[in-house]
C-alpha cells in the first residue's frame, strides 16, 4: 500500500510533515538550502528583529542525557540583513518546491508590527511570530507568551501589517496553553507552533556554577517529547488552525505521535544534532513504514486520533 | 560518572613551555574517544567556553597560545587549576597509506604531534613541514625530530630552515617524498593554498579548519567558513566546521 505523507500549512503544501524549526541550521542560504537537500519538507530561518543582536556569550548551548540546552540568545543580523537573506533562500527553495518561513521576534508590540512588514519584503511563505523565547528574560517573549491578552495584542499587530500567513509560537510554561492559543487564533493567527523550548537550568556540581553564561535556558530534544505532546493535544481541542508540533521529534515514530496529538506538521530541531542533517528523509521513511505496517494510508487519517 | 553531567573537569598536572608565547597543558587523566583532529569544548565557569584541539588523549593535553583573553587565562593556569571539557567533537584525521606529509602553520602544529604517534605507533614514514613568522615561533620542531620523522622548516624572514612558507617547504616535500597522504592544519590561506595545489596534483589531503564555534554540535551555524575558503578545498556549501569537520577530507574516499 503506497503511503501518502504529504500535508498542508496556510497557503502552501508540503511534500512531507518535517519543518526545520527556527534556530537550527536557520543563518545562511547554504544552511538552509542543505536542510531541503536532505530532505525537510519546509524550512524556518533563525529568528530576526529589526536590529543586529550578537547573543550570549559562550557556553550557549550543551548536550545532555536528555537533549539539549540552549541559550543563544536571538543571534541575528538584523531585520535589513535578513530581507536579502531570505530572498537568497527563497529563490533556491522555490524550484525544489521547498517553502520558506521566515521567524520574527521584537520586544514591543509595535516593533513586531515593524519587523513583520519588513520581512514581509522577503515574500515568505508564512511568517512565525517568536513570542515564546526563554533565554532573554522579560526583555522578549515572555511578557508575549505569558498572557492572552498581550498575545492576541501581538497577533493582531503583525496581521495588521503584512498580508502573509502568519503562526504564533508558543511557551509550554503557561497555565493554560489552549487560552492563549485560543486568544491568538481570535486575533487572527493563521497557525500554531508549540512548543517553543522549556526554560530549565542544569547545574555542574563540580563547578558550582549553571553550564550556560545565561544561567538558564531552554530545554529541547527528547525530554521534553511528552511536555509537547500535552500543549499540542490541549491547542488541537480549542482552535482548528494547522499546528506545527514541535518538541523532542526524534524519529518517524514521533512523527506519527505528533499528527496523533493533533498536529498538521512537525518542528524538527535538536534531532539534527543527534542524527544529523540527514534526518529529515530518515525521520519520513520511518514514518512511511510505520504507516504502511500500522494501515494509514495518509496523515490525516492519524489526524487528532489519540485526543477524540 | 553521572550520565546527566555533560562537562568532565581535568585537574592540571604538568606545563611545558614551547615557545615564548605557547605552552603545552597535561592534565591528569585520559579524554575518552578521542581521535587526533577533533576539538572539545574547553569550559571555564563563569568566564567562557572556547573550542580548543586536541594535543593528545592519555592524559589529555592541549597546546596553548596566548593569543586572547580567554586563552590567556588558560596558558597562564597553574599547576593543580581545573578546567571543565566537553567532546571531543567533529571528525579528526585518519591515518591513510602507509607514507604521511604533515604540514603545520603556525599554531597548526598543535594537532598534528597526536596523528604522528598512532603513525609512527604503526611503523609508517612521516614527514613534517612546519612553518612560522621566525625562528623563535617555530612549534613542536624538537619533539617532531626526536619522535622520529624527518622534519622540514620554513620561516618567512629566513631565520630558521627554508625561506617562506609552510606550503613551499610542502610543495618540495611532495615531490621528494611523495607522500599518500597530506595532513595539514594551519591559517585557512595555508590550508586553501595547499588545497590548490592538492587538486592540482590530485593528491589525497586531510586539511583542518578553524572556525568561530558556539554550540559545537552542530546546531547554531556559527562555524560556517566563508566562500572563498570553501571554494578553493571544493568543499560543499553548509558544510559544518564542528560536525562535518574540522577535518575536510580532499581526493579521499570515504572509507565504508
Amino acid at each position: 500500500m503506497p503511503v501518502d505523507i504529504s500535508c498542508g500549512l496556510p497557503g502552501m503544501r508540503l511534500s512531507n510533515p518535517t519543518v526545520l524549526a527556527s534556530g537550527i541550521l536557520g543563518t545562511s542560504p547554504d544552511l538552509l538550502e542543505r536542510a531541503a537537500l536532505c530532505g525537510a519538507g519546509c524550512v524556518t530561518a533563525k529568528s530576526c528583529g529589526l536590529d543586529a543582536r550578537t547573543g550570549h556569550p559562550n557556553p550557549v548551548a550543551v548536550d545532555w542525557a536528555g537533549g539539549v540546552i540552549n541559550a543563544i540568545g536571538l543571534t541575528n543580523p538584523g531585520v535589513d540583513a535578513e530581507v536579502p537573506m531570505l530572498l537568497a533562500v527563497k529563490e533556491r527553495l522555490s524550484v525544489m518546491g521547498v517553502p520558506l518561513i521566515a521567524s520574527i521576534f521584537a520586544p514591543t508590540v509595535a516593533e513586531f508590527a515593524r519587523v513583520a512588514q519588513a520581512i514581509s519584503q522577503a515574500q515568505p511563505d508564512l511568517i512565525e511570530v517568536n513570542i515564546s523565547c526563554p533565554n532573554v528574560g522579560d526583555e522578549f517573549g515572555t511578557p508575549f507568551a505569558g498572557s492572552p491578552i498581550s498575545a492576541a495584542q501581538v497577533t493582531a499587530a503583525v496581521k495588521s501589517a503584512t498580508c502573509i500567513p502568519i503562526s504564533v509560537k508558543l511557551a509550554p510554561n503557561v497555565p493554560s496553553i489552549a487560552r492563549i492559543a485560543k486568544a491568538v487564533v481570535d486575533a487572527g493567527a493563521d497557525a500554531i507552533t508549540a512548543i517553543n523550548t522549556m526554560p530549565g537550568m542544569l547545574i555542574d556540581a563540580s563547578a558550582g556554577q549553571p553550564y550556560l553564561a545565561n544561567r538558564v535556558g531552554g530545554l529541547s530534544g527528547w525530554s521534553i517529547k511528552p511536555i509537547a505532546l500535552r500543549c499540542v493535544a490541549e491547542i488541537r481541542q480549542a482552535v482548528d488552525v494547522p499546528i506545527i508540533g514541535t518538541g523532542g521529534m526524534m524519529t518517524g515514530i514521533d512523527i506519527a505521535e505528533m499528527i496523533m496529538a493533533g498536529a498538521d506538521t512537525v518542528g524538527i530541531g535538536s534531532a539534527v544534532w543527534q542524527r544529523g542533517p540527514q534526518v529529515f528523509a530518515l525521520m519520513c521513511q520511518e514514518l512511511g513504514s510505520f504507516m504502511q505496517q500500522a494501515g494509514y494510508a495518509d496523515l490525516r487519517s492519524m489526524r487528532g486520533m489519540a485526543i477524540r | 560518572m553521572n550520565p546527566t553531567t555533560s562537562y568532565d573537569a581535568y585537574c592540571l598536572k604538568a606545563k611545558r613551555c614551547e615557545t615564548a608565547n605557547v605552552n603545552t597543558l597535561i592534565f591528569d587523566h585520559t579524554l575518552q574517544r578521542a581521535e587526533p583532529g577533533q576539538f572539545v569544548m574547553l569550559w571555564l565557569p563563569g568566564i567562557g567556553e572556547k573550542p580548543f584541539c586536541v594535543a593528545d588523549a592519555a592524559p589529555f593535553s592541549i597546546t596553548v597560545a596566548n593569543a586572547g583573553e580567554f586563552s590567556a587565562l588558560v596558558h597562564q593556569m597553574r599547576i593543580g587549576d581545573r578546567v571543565w571539557i566537553r567532546g571531543p567533537y567533529g571528525h579528526g584525521f585518519k591515518l591513510r597509506g602507509q607514507k604521511h606529509l604533515l604540514v603545520g602553520g603556525g599554531y597548526g602544529a598543535a594537532p598534528l604531534l597526536f596523528l604522528v604517534k598512532l603513525a609512527l605507533k604503526r611503523g609508517h614514514a612521516v614527514q613534517v613541514c612546519l612553518g612560522a613568522r621566525s625562528a623563535e615561533d617555530i612549534l613542536l620542531a624538537d619533539a617532531f625530530h626526536h619522535a622520529g620523522c624527518t622534519v622540514m622548516v620554513a620561516t618567512q624572514d629566513g631565520s630558521r630552515g627554508l625561506q617562506g612558507l609552510a606550503t613551499h617547504a610542502a610543495e618540495q616535500a611532495l615531490r621528494d617524498f611523495q607522500p599518500d597522504m597530506l595532513y595539514a592544519c594551519g591559517p585557512l590561506p595555508m590550508l586553501s593554498a595547499l588545497a590548490l595545489i592538492c587538486r592540482e596534483k590530485t593528491v589525497p589531503a586531510q586539511l583542518s579548519y578553524e572556525a568561530l564555534m558556539r554550540c559545537g554540535i552542530g546546531l547554531c551555524g556559527s562555524c560556517e567558513l566563508d566562500g572563498q575558503t570553501r571554494a578553493a578545498a571544493a568543499i560543499p556549501p553548509g558544510w559544518l566546521t564542528c560536525k562535518d569537520g574540522p577535518v575536510f577530507l580532499m581526493n579521499v574516499e570515504p572509507e565504508i
